[in-house]
């Protein structure tokens, strides 16, 4: 089974990342682009097939490794 | 005073901290690797600067996760020092030594250069022979080293008097005009709540020979000798 | 008899145009089947193209670079390996080479610049130093071009990327910026590294039957050249099958460096070589090739990244941070053991044989079989037409206007691109690792690392000045090696040994193959006349676009020792009431000068001649002065002249000078202080009389201008400027105009 795992920076947690990528798309002349987040995209395999078990695993994964719940939010999403 | 120096892979300032603690103390530290879940008692433990496991996923998050650093959170539980620089402060940071997180720089490039640092308190283990007040000059060498904290967090952190240094001006003036990063509140370095764990992400070890980056960093080394010795 | 090859499956039949595109020409092309006997297979053929490349076989420049001095007692290995290597005293040897990765970085400015710096480290370390310093020279366009501002941040993210994770500081270099080089930048990076002088490793195989030893990342299809093999015939899924950039991963290249270190530290390797430009090709071949021994590589057995690769891909692949070793029968498990704890690939992917031919095979089949003494032998060399330039009229100082106003030229100057502040640059570097930086970059004609283990300083430069060798290439040639030799000497050190990193435009072009041979020239004159042998180099040609071809920027990097670094001086005033001593003698050399330039915007006139004798006892009176502890600050003379060296003097230290043209100087004012006369130091010492003293005793001439102190930097009569007024001025241009976009 596939999962996909997005990370993302917590509302109010500063990204100065996200707002360079902004700036340079209105440079380019995208003027409607406002406000930008980057975040992690994170693909993983797994050999379960049961969605309950990957899910509660993989929520332990995030909170383990994959996110820093300080800072970052994260959603899983999973294919089959 | 004995000390163990932590040698994950990516790490490349142990040498440099190593080289530091011997010219102070006179003393080799022991060098431990990664995947040692135990190690000869010490009575320091470093955690140095570097980029391990390339500082892929977040700075330090992996290392957090290492054998090591499950003996390293015992030990410090019992309250045996640890000091952890630059990389080592994220790495303590991910592993819940230390409140907060280190995030990608403000202005988003690597930086280098001398900082001036204000030393907020010398009620510490390595503050010691410093004075309150007292400002320092030290490199700085990260491309992650804003620190941030959640409000609460910082409230807690000023209240115990647990923030160990902060940027500043030549002249001592925390205004942000000192800040390489963009920390939060000009933070360079914190302690827990015990101050037996401090991280900063300046490099002392950098500044103990004259002719080689000046000596204001000398006085850490110092001050954890005297008070562990 | 030879075994003949198994095609592969879908193997394209080779045309003149599958020859074409592998960069041989109908003559070459000949030379293969007359060394192989048949057609060649595509695996065959792509050896063929790589060993025999431009970049590999140096077949344009060969002829050339036999020209230059490689020899001195203190040089342990010249050129012909991975890297030179120089006895520096105390067991320790000097290990150092710069290389050129100038097409990649146009194309992709990160990663170009930054695969350019893990390649040259592991020219370093595979012979068993640990790099200890990095310096590059960097080449940009007009920075009113589209692309400059693009390519400088990339390239200097990269450099940063790469060196800062390896942990290696980079401490010295130069940046430069020219319209010639808008279509073609120049990266050139250069690395020292530290090794016992007894436990060098090269690269020559021995031991019939010894493994073949593969470590490092999988190989993937990075940077495959030619077009063919990334056309959809030779497999079924074409689409993802298309060349890619070089992609560097410095935190397993760091892995690498340690476990080659450990493993160095046994006596498992028999030799060992690292996997650059071709990959497994050219590292295998010349493994083979200076052994005089044979290999048998199974392809099958390298560790792969991804699913299909071919034996064709596999053999030009330059997926990055490998090396190939030749292991002592017995040690496998030892090694092995070693690079899986710092959780590398190894691999045994072959052994050696006595049979001088290259066997590939696949899965069983042999579908390589190459006669390795003809592939060198019979190597191209070309000995191309060429066309020397002429030495231009010189140019009066009458011939060139003074500046309308003195303080207004100054600052001019000081935040031109060529002379503003890199800081914006450097503090993207890491130069401080290792604590060993006894001089930060700015601070300092050479870069100053204190040699681990003991007192010794290593001094490492890059110079060169494109629009001399432009102007008359024998002359920079020749002023390039003795500025290089002047840097070294202006912190106190012993110029030892040179790398040359030659980057020209198109050599089928007379008049560039002349500027190449003009340049050997004048450098082969200066090493000679300096005992400051080439022991390493790398060519780049073919840098031009639609025609226009770079500057001829020979950039020499060098190294030298000095004793006990404590001696070591910077070109920092930091104190009141030093003099300030002009030595050298000042004729007001204008031609090509950067004030011609700048201010009147003129490239002409002769270059300034360089007088090797003169450079000489110039230098080593210099030298000797340091050594006796009575020069406080030192500063050679290049770019911008005089003034501009006492203002960067001024700048680095924060204190000011006064001075005056000396009493009787016949020489216009302009011409006396913008002039770009050679052999001339700027130094800073207690006594300006006996300083002048011991020069005129040494036959050196020498005059006191004037005496360091206060707030500004004033030449009587001409200018005053206060320190922050030119320190703004030195510092906004770079970061003003990085950030010009926000």
């Amino acid at each position: 089974m596939k999962a996909r795992v997005h990370v993302t920076l917590k509302n109010g947690v500063l990204d100065p990342q996200g707002k360079a990528i902004g700036h340079s798309l209105n440079r380019l002349g995208f003027a409607e682009v406002g406000d930008v987040r980057q975040g992690k995209f994170i693909e993983l395999e797994l050999a379960e097939t049961d969605t309950a078990k990957a899910r509660a695993r993989l929520d332990e994964m995030c909170r383990k490794l994959l996110a820093n719940t300080v800072i970052e939010n994260y959603s899983i999403e999973l294919v089959s | 005073m004995k000390s163990a120096v932590l040698v994950f892979p990516g790490s490349n300032r142990e040498v440099d901290v190593a080289q530091a603690i011997e010219l102070v103390t006179g003393r080799k530290p022991q060098m431990v690797w990664h995947g040692d879940g135990d190690f000869e008692k010490a009575d320091l433990i470093v955690v140095p600067g570097g980029f391990s496991y390339g500082d892929y996923l977040r700075c330090g998050a992996m290392a957090a996760q290492s054998p090591v650093m499950a003996e390293v959170k015992r030990r410090a539980s019992q309250g045996v020092p640890v000091l952890a620089i630059c990389n080592g402060f994220q790495i303590v940071t991910e592993a819940g030594l230390l409140p907060g997180t280190l995030m990608r720089n403000a202005h988003l490039k690597f930086v280098c250069r001398d900082v001036h640092l204000k030393v907020e308190t010398s009620q510490s283990l390595f503050t010691n022979r410093y004075q309150a007040g007292q400002v320092i000059r030290v490199p700085v060498a990260h491309a992650e080293g804003n620190y941030f904290a959640s409000e609460d967090m910082l409230k807690q952190l000023e209240d115990r008097g647990q923030v160990a240094f902060r940027y500043c001006a030549p002249d001592g003036t925390v205004d942000g005009s000192g800040n390489p990063n963009g920390s939060i509140r000009d933070i360079a370095g914190v302690f827990n709540e015990t101050k037996t764990v401090m991280g900063l992400m300046p490099h002392p070890e950098n500044a103990v020979e004259p002719m080689f980056g000046g000596c204001d960093g000398r006085a850490l080394f110092e001050g954890l000798v005297d008070a562990l010795s | 008899m030879t075994i003949p090859p198994v095609r592969l499956p879908n193997e394209p039949v080779i045309t003149p145009q599958v020859v074409a595109e592998h960069g041989l020409s109908p003559d070459e092309y000949q030379r293969v089947l007359a060394i192989m006997g048949r057609t060649p297979t595509m695996v065959e053929l792509g050896i063929f193209s790589a060993m025999w490349s431009e970049h590999c076989s140096y077949k344009s420049s060969k002829v050339w670079l036999k020209k230059l001095p490689t020899k001195a007692p203190w040089v342990i290995q010249g050129p012909g390996e991975n890297a030179g290597v120089i006895d520096i005293g105390d067991g320790q040897a000097a290990i150092f080479k710069m290389e050129s990765h100038n097409h990649p970085s146009y194309i992709e400015p990160y990663q170009g610049a930054a695969t350019g710096v893990g390649g040259i480290l592991r020219d370093v370390f595979t012979m068993g130093a640990r790099p200890v310093a990095n310096l590059n020279a960097l080449r940009f366009g007009d920075p009113a071009h589209p692309k400059t501002r693009h390519l400088v941040s990339g390239v200097v993210a990269g450099i940063g990327g790469y060196g800062n994770c390896m942990g290696i500081p980079t401490v010295g270099g130069e940046t430069n910026f020219h319209p010639a080089y808008n279509g073609n930048i120049l990266v050139n990076a250069m690395t020292v590294g530290i090794a016992p002088s007894n436990r060098i490793f090269y690269a020559a195989a021995a031991g019939v039957g010894n493994p073949l030893v593969y470590v490092g990342s999988k190989t993937g299809r990075d940077g495959i050249h030619g077009a063919t093999m990334a056309s959809t015939e030779f497999s079924e899924d074409s689409e993802e099958k298309r060349p890619t950039v070089q992609v560097g991963d410095p935190f397993v290249e760091k892995l690498l460096l340690e476990a080659c270190l450990e493993l160095m530290a046994t006596d498992a390797i028999v030799a060992i070589q690292d996997m650059g430009a071709a990959g497994l090709t050219s590292s295998s071949f010349e493994m083979a090739a200076k052994g005089g021994l044979g290999l048998i590589v199974e392809l099958d057995k390298v560790p792969m990244r991804e699913t299909g690769m071919n034996p064709y891909e596999l053999m030009l692949s330059e997926s990055q941070e490998r090396m190939l070793i030749v292991l002592k029968p017995g040690r496998e498990a030892l090694a092995r053991s070693i690079f899986e704890k710092w959780e590398l690939d190894f691999a045994v992917i072959g052994h050696l044989t006595d049979t001088e031919r290259m066997v590939l095979s696949w899965h069983g089949d042999i579908v390589g079989n190459i006669p390795i003494p003809p592939l060198v032998t019979e190597a191209p060399v070309y000995e191309r037409p060429w066309t020397l330039t002429p030495l231009p009229p010189v140019l009066a100082a009458s011939d060139v206007p003074a500046p309308a106003g003195w303080n207004a030229s100054l600052i001019a100057l000081m935040s031109c691109p060529d002379l503003a502040s890199k800081a914006w640059i450097w503090h993207q570097y890491d130069h401080l690792i290792m604590g060993n930086t006894a001089i930060r970059p700015q601070d300092g004609d050479a870069a100053l690392v204190r040699v681990p283990g003991g007192h010794k300083g290593l001094a490492m430069t890059s110079d060169c000045t494109p629009r001399y060798v432009q102007a008359h290439p024998e002359t920079g040639g020749r002023q390039a090696v003795a500025e290089a030799w002047r840097n070294i000497t202006a912190v106190g050190a012993r110029p030892l040994a040179v790398t040359d990193n030659m980057n020209f435009g198109n050599p089928q072009k007379p008049e560039i193959m002349g500027q190449f041979a003009g340049a050997i020239l004048g450098m082969a004159d200066a090493c000679r006349a300096l005992d400051f042998p080439v022991v390493s180099g790398n060519v780049s040609l073919y840098n031009e676009t639609e025609g226009k071809p770079i500057l001829p920027t020979p950039t020499i990097g060098a190294v030298g020792v000095i004793d006990d670094i404590a001696f070591a001086v910077s070109s920092r005033i930091t104190t009141d009431g030093l003099a300030m001593v002009l030595i050298g003698e000042t004729t007001g050399w204008l031609g090509q000068s950067l004030y011609l330039r700048e201010a009147c915007g003129r490239e002409d006139g002769a270059p300034p001649p360089v007088d090797l004798a003169v450079e000489r006892r110039n230098g080593d009176f210099v030298r000797s002065q340091i050594a006796n502890r009575r020069i406080v600050a030192c500063h050679d003379l290049s770019d911008g002249g005089l003034l501009v060296a006492l203002a960067e003097m001024c700048l680095a230290g924060g204190t000011g000078a006064e001075v005056a043209l000396p009493a009787g100087n016949a020489v216009p004012s302009h011409a006396f202080l913008y002039g770009e006369d050679q052999a001339r130091y700027l130094i800073a010492c207690n006594s300006g009389e006996e300083m002048v003293q011991a020069a005129q005793a040494a036959g050196v001439p020498a005059t006191v201008l004037g005496y360091s102190g206060g707030g500004s930097l004033t030449v009587k009569g001409l200018l005053s400027l206060t320190l922050s007024e030119l320190r703004a001025a030195h510092e906004a241009w770079l970061p003003d105009y990085m950030n010009a976009t926000e």
